[in-house]
């Protein structure tokens, strides 16, 4: 029995000091050993023999074709105008009235039809499918029993994800966060001034090393010469939580949010400590002009980290960016726009928050390969003479989707939780109405 | 996930549904993957609420109907194979399907297939007649608030008139296909499904 406490309080001294220098010592100083790369390039490999394997099971077998493209349909484009004009001219004598023709519910019956087979908006709140097989088991469609080297590889993973990255991952995140409540009190202590900046920096600074460690994360930052600069709003994509650990990595930030409880809580009123963030309660949340003008005040002060916003409001998928809420280009100042993009290849960093509570998530990331992304900071923006912040929002979100390979969608992220407004539909209804009245007779109900 | 939904579709059950419906293999399999990504109560079956949680389809005008025509009568889930079923009336007439034998019953899309699956959008009371009143109700549903109701009904009698034959003010199944006669339903009624 002895022996065993001994043994167990060595290898947990081992565990901790092996920890400390490898890790803990190199991320402090923010210089990299080059192990990560190392394991990033060999799971590279591993891998892409993994995808070779598969496919050429499936050539033996000629059973299922492997197919690049995941649509199922391809959606048919053209404007309610065209179509419905064009279901007009198929009846000769009725060229001449735009009148209501029988006819007219093929148009909706087909676009409500391609909505429910392949939409726009649904698919990008659930995990995006992959081409090939990760040796996670996720999404991959195409995979079935393989053959038996690739099983015990499999099999392999799991053991590495589960018996010692997760354990390594767990312990880091564990000294992350208690360096951070810990470190963040003891500046708070420190009078302000630049001193307690300059201390309160680099506490956060290591905090979010350590805790990208934990996730295994191998992230590429491009332009850094358009990083954030101190008094202004920076604006990012969002997929998940993660994304602050991503961008915190690389510079320190002013968080908006709400105020949590439980650990969420404990840990926010430790960073309030050592330098402003901004956490509302919730009733104050409601308050717009409330939320706008703390805002304001904190984005127009020079000397105060610049705030992280992500305008979207919600976790998508990573394939495409959704309607940026206003509020944020309402408050003036200096726009840095931020592309995140992840790499699903190793691990699908996507917060699907309706199916996976946090501590699900976080479990989820913590036994997944590794985190890999790139960061793109683009040229600061401001919102033009005349422009109004609707205009402004979509220019940001256009220019985030651009750099970071992602589809633009119109659509409001909101809708993963809330139904769609009625104003939609009673945009299309007034379309219709167009179409068969003449445009005069309905502008002038408007009226 | 893709990997559950491939696992819990049996072989047997995919080629009953490729019988019925025309579907190809693999369009079945990525049908029912989303299927089961549009059902948030996993239970295997689709309710109307399923539907409406599809943002393009919630504000489509004839939305409703068209969630509609996937619920028999009195029923208000929908499992795959009825999904499926539904679906077909818009899959694309192929050209080797253009002659078949009138032996084999007529597959789901057929012209008069599709016909009757637009007609019965109209048809609310499912009597096999679209009456002024049907026809009315449908109307408001597609235009809204924009139009008066003496304009909606003078385009309501307007059509009616015109596809009446019987007098009965009213418009039969087969009225309404000699109306659209020269539509092509097939087109206008179909969607381009990949392989």
């Amino acid at each position: 029995m002895e022996d065993f406490k001994t043994l167990a309080y060595n290898i947990f001294t081992i565990w901790l000091s092996v920890i400390i220098l490898f890790i803990m010592l190199p991320s402090m100083f923010g210089i990299s050993l080059g192990i990560s790369e190392f394991y990033m390039k060999i799971l590279v490999k591993i891998l892409e023999w993994a995808t070779l394997r598969i496919q050429r099971g499936f050539q033996e077998k000629k059973k299922i074709q492997m197919i690049a493209s995941n649509g199922i349909i391809q959606r048919d484009k053209s404007p309610m105008e065209e179509e419905i004009g064009g279901l007009r001219q198929s009846r000769s004598q009725c060229l001449q009235r735009g009148d209501f023709e029988l006819s007219d519910a093929f148009y909706f019956s087909k676009k409500g039809f391609e909505a429910i087979v392949d939409d726009e908006v649904t698919q990008r709140f659930s995990s995006e499918e992959l081409i090939s097989w990760n040796l996670l088991t996720r999404t991959n469609n195409n995979f079935q029993y393989v053959s038996l080297r690739l099983t015990i590889v499999w099999v392999l993973g799991v053991f590495i994800r589960y018996c010692i990255l997760l354990p390594l991952r767990v312990t880091l995140a564990a000294i992350g966060i208690s360096w951070l409540v810990m470190g963040a009190t003891l500046v708070g202590q420190i009078p302000n001034g630049r001193v307690k900046n300059w201390f309160s920096e680099k506490v956060h600074l290591v905090c979010y090393r350590i805790c990208a460690r934990a996730l295994s994360s191998a992230i590429q930052y491009h332009n850094k010469e358009n990083r954030p600069k101190k008094g202004g709003i920076c604006v990012a994509n969002h997929t998940s939580p993660i994304d602050i650990i991503i961008l915190a990595n690389d510079g320190c930030y002013a968080m908006v949010g709400q105020v949590h409880g439980g650990l969420l809580g404990v840990i926010q009123r430790a960073m309030v400590r050592a330098c402003p963030h901004v956490w509302f309660e919730r009733s104050e949340m409601r308050d717009r002009h409330l939320v706008t003008k703390r805002l304001r005040e904190h984005a127009l002060d020079k000397e105060k980290l610049p705030i992280l916003i992500f305008p979207e409001g919600t976790c998508i998928n990573n394939t495409s960016v959704m309607m940026f809420k206003k509020g944020s280009f309402e408050i003036g100042g200096t726009i840095y726009p931020v592309a995140i993009k992840y790499d699903p290849q190793f691990g699908d960093a996507f917060w699907n928050s309706s199916k996976y509570s946090m501590v699900n998530y976080l479990l989820r990331m913590m036994t997944s390969w590794a985190i890999k992304c790139n960061v793109w900071y683009l040229p600061p923006m401001s919102r033009k003479e005349g422009e109004d912040a609707v205009h402004f929002a979509n220019r940001v979100k256009s220019a985030i989707a651009k750099q970071g390979g992602l589809i633009e969608l119109p659509w409001d992220g909101g809708l993963k939780r809330d139904k769609v407004k009625d104003s939609f539909k009673e945009e299309q209804q007034k379309n219709y109405s167009k179409i068969i009245t003449g445009p005069n007779n309905v502008s002038q109900k408007d009226d | 996930m893709g990997s559950r939904a491939s696992t819990l579709l049996r072989d047997e059950e995919i080629d009953e549904i490729k019988k019925e419906t025309g579907f190809s293999h693999s369009q079945i399999t990525r049908l029912y993957s989303r299927f089961t990504s549009l059902d948030k109560g996993e239970n295997g079956t689709l309710s109307r609420e399923d539907f409406q949680r599809i943002p393009e389809l919630a504000i489509n005008p004839l939305g409703d109907r068209i969630i509609n025509a996937f619920f028999p009568e009195g029923e208000d889930q929908v499992n795959f194979r009825g999904f499926m079923r539904t679906l077909a009336h818009f899959r694309p007439i192929e050209d080797n399907e253009k002659s078949k034998d009138s032996s084999n019953p007529e597959p789901l899309n057929s012209r008069s297939n599709k016909l009757l699956f637009a007609f019965r959008l109209y048809d609310l009371d499912k009597d096999d007649k679209i009456s002024r009143d049907e026809l009315l109700q449908v109307l408001r549903m597609m235009v809204g608030v924009n139009i008066s109701d003496e304009q909606l009904g003078s385009i309501a009698d307007r059509t009616i008139q015109e596809a009446d034959q019987d007098g009965d003010c009213a418009i039969s199944f087969s009225e309404f296909v000699k109306v659209l006669e020269k539509v092509d339903v097939e087109q206008k009624m179909s969607i381009r499904f990949l392989h």
